[in-house]
């Protein structure tokens, strides 16, 4: 394999701590040097000046719609999607068609995954058969075929003593089980966060006491079974608040932000732009400082984009019927980009819970830039305006609530198993 | 000034409110006549695309539009073709390629005027979406009281009902409030939306409190659905807490009047001999509603094209 030198940019290793300028050097599919004026003979040049060097991101939370879905989106094109975002890893959820609860599919995710896709697969199973909220799948099985978590994502467990028998269960294979927390009879027909905008737009709320309750059950659940939990895209203050506490008294909890949870509140529905619902709903303005401050001081983990492709025809529906959900990978580091230059969170800090936080917390390689260790590695440009638009990127789907807005920060090039896959100037390059 | 289209009153300045209430006042007089024909709108298409079923409001709006010469097409997409997957915005764009001069969208959810009218060539006036707005109901509730109260400033103007699924509450609410009347509302406690006191109104859960004073007690129609969920225990008890009848209308003010954007469920919302009888204002309630929607029709259809108004997207 060949030799790449990344060179002059600012090398953020959350792992090492590491905050300096400098060159990286990749021989093969590793790290094989990081310091200043590397030598660079035989190596193609990736230029990272005024950038930022840092392990690639790696997004805990997709839907890339494969097996079953392919018009809204399949691995390949999700993938594609991903490393132009930055995204050298992405964990998938189970709501295919099949359904991910059994080992075939597992297998078949993850051969498409190594075979279509730039950026690493990682297929999160099903925590119960059909995403039924019933039997709990075959965990062990679904470990040795790959499965790297365990989620019913957007079908909620409602029941809470399947969701206890599901971390009982876990436990068995150390699982890590992650909840998407709503409770069903709480959101009753809500489309959209229970505020003053949606008295004004007289859209049925959806309360974010309907998250609150079932994060503080399962944390509960959690605590009295020792197994692993991580509260997917946290969108509440008193979410927030309630991981916080049950962190501090010890309980295995882990949780991750969405990008629009940190950036955009329910007032982005005023035009009933179908772009802006989403499951948990964008939330008020309050809801989001406390996401923010959660993400700053280590609450919520990780950042996760919660890509969730839907086509054109669906999103056209009205705001009831429209499904819920919006595509992330290519929006997320200029949208999360606005902690930095507001001055909440460093560049290290950030790179940590985009990167390092989510590989170490689902036990996958990469997040970090120690010599040895996978070369997986992005460029970000911090500074770099771009008009974003839909159309232009790599999903199958368009359904962005920041479609034709200027966006601020870009992903320069990425680089996957010592492959630079994606540069700004070039596009997606292999597959 | 008005804009090219009628969505809600929320968008609407008191100016505005004014100027459609002083034109209904003018259209009014064409009811009378023997010959209840205007040419005003002669030669111009309106469509009455009604996804939600509407009997009352659609003849309303199809009189209207027959008065002032206009041709009147009604346009009913089957709940059955319509549900699921037909892109509302694939339906708005068929009917644009008619070239309307002007539609008038009726939805069940709240947004699909709006989102239709971003799309389409022709002006839309919303006739009802969801429980978002319901615009020229309240128009002709606020026309209603300034006929028989001769002002709207000042008054105290109770809304009793079902708020959270109302639209006829949000738009008057934000009609009533625009005129200068203080606005109260009176509801079951889960039928009072989230934050409903921001948009200035006064909320209260003892009917008592909120009639004590009022000049206007407007009833509004709940759904026989909402009476048997969770929402309130049942007819009875709704009727007993929350119908109006002669003794609690005691109440409010000696002059009181009261409305209903009908049709009234009698004996529930509104007792009998209030449904028929004054202080009932509720057939002026219906006479000047096709006055507001000759008025809405002939300022919002008599007006050019989009393509002659120069950059609007």
């Amino acid at each position: 394999m060949s030799r790449i030198l990344v060179r002059g940019g600012r090398i953020l290793d959350p792992a090492t701590d590491r905050d300096e300028i400098g060159d990286i050097l990749i021989d093969g599919d590793q790290i094989a040097a990081v310091g200043e004026s590397l030598d660079a003979r035989g190596a193609e040049i990736v230029d990272a000046e005024g950038g930022w060097i840092a392990p690639g991101f790696f997004d805990m939370h997709a839907h890339l719609r494969e097996p079953g879905q392919e018009y809204k989106e399949d691995i390949a094109s999700g993938g594609r999607s991903a490393v132009a975002g930055g995204f050298t890893s992405v964990a998938c959820m189970a709501n295919t068609h099949p359904v991910n609860d059994d080992p075939a599919t597992t297998d078949f995710i993850l051969d498409r995954g190594e075979h279509d896709s730039p950026a690493r697969i990682y297929p999160i199973a099903a925590a119960t058969r059909g995403l039924a909220g019933e039997i709990v799948t075959e965990m062990s099985a679904l470990v040795d075929a790959g499965a790297i978590a365990f989620s019913d994502d957007g079908r909620t467990i409602q029941s809470g003593g399947v969701m206890r028998h599901v971390l009982e269960y876990s436990k068995l294979v150390d699982g890590l089980v992650i909840v998407h927390a709503e409770d069903c009879s709480l959101v009753g027909a809500g489309v959209m966060n229970e505020g003053p905008v949606s008295t004004r737009l007289g859209l049925p709320g959806n309360p974010s006491i309907a998250e609150d309750v079932l994060v503080m059950r399962d944390l509960m659940l959690a605590e009295l079974t020792g197994a692993r939990l991580h509260v997917a895209h946290v969108s509440s203050a008193v979410s927030v608040e309630a991981i916080r506490k049950a962190k501090e008294r010890g309980v295995s909890v882990t949780a991750e932000v969405a990008p629009h949870h940190l950036t955009l509140t329910d007032e982005a529905t005023l035009g009933f732009d179908t772009n802006t619902k989403v499951a948990p709903p964008l939330r008020s303005a309050a809801d989001v400082a406390a996401c923010r401050r959660g993400l700053v001081d280590g609450t919520l983990d990780a950042i996760a984009t919660d890509h969730a492709p839907h086509a054109l025809h669906e999103k056209d529906l009205d705001f009831v019927e429209a499904p819920p959900g919006l595509i992330g990978f290519e929006t997320a580091v200029p949208v999360v980009l606005d902690l930095v230059r507001k001055g909440e969170i460093t560049p290290l800090e950030l790179v940590r819970r985009l990167s390092t936080n989510p590989a170490r917390i689902l036990r996958r390689p990469g997040g970090d830039l120690a010599v040895g260790s996978i070369a997986d590695i992005v460029i970000v440009d911090p500074e770099r305006s771009w008009l974003y638009d839909p159309a232009k990127g790599y999903s199958k789907s368009r359904n962005s609530p920041w479609a034709g807005k200027m966006m601020q920060g870009r992903t320069v090039a990425t680089i996957v198993g010592g492959r630079l896959v994606y540069h700004v100037d070039k596009g997606v390059l292999v597959p | 000034m008005i804009g090219r289209d009628l969505i809600g009153i929320e968008d609407l300045d008191r100016g505005d409110i004014e100027r459609i209430l002083d034109t209904a006042e003018r259209m009014r007089e064409v009811g009378n006549r023997v010959v209840k024909k205007v040419p005003t709108l002669r030669g111009r298409t309106i469509v009455n695309l009604f996804f939600e079923a509407s009997t009352r409001t659609r003849a309303s709006f199809e009189i209207a539009g027959k008065r002032l010469s206009a041709d009147v097409v009604n346009f009913s997409p089957s709940s059955s073709s319509l549900k699921k997957s037909e892109s509302i915005l694939d339906t708005a764009r068929t009917l644009d390629a008619m070239d309307p001069d002007l539609v008038v969208v009726r939805h069940a959810v709240a947004g699909v005027p709006k989102r239709i009218a971003d799309v389409l060539y022709a002006p839309v006036v919303n006739a009802g979406d969801g429980a978002h707005e319901h615009p020229t109901q309240a128009l002709l509730d606020m026309l209603t009281v300034r006929q028989v109260k001769e002002r709207i400033e000042g008054l105290t103007v109770t809304i009793v009902g079902d708020i959270l699924h109302s639209r006829v509450a949000r738009s008057n609410i934000h009609g009533f409030l625009k005129m200068g009347a203080e606005v109260r509302i009176a509801a079951p406690p889960p039928m009072i939306p989230a934050g409903i006191e921001s948009l200035g109104v006064k909320v209260f859960t003892s009917l008592r409190d909120a009639l004590s004073g009022a000049d206007v007690v407007m009833a509004l129609r709940i759904q026989n659905e909402r009476l048997t969920g969770s929402y309130v225990p049942s007819i009875r008890e709704y009727s007993a807490t929350f119908g109006i009848d002669r003794a609690k209308l005691h109440y409010a003010k000696d002059d009181v009047i009261v409305m209903h954007p009908g049709p009234v469920n009698r004996g529930v919302e509104l007792s009998h001999e209030l449904t028929d009888d004054r202080p009932s204002v509720i057939l002026d309630q219906v006479r000047n509603g096709v006055a507001i929607r000759m008025a809405v029709l002939y300022l919002f259809a008599g007006r050019a094209p989009r393509s002659d108004l120069g950059e609007l997207d």
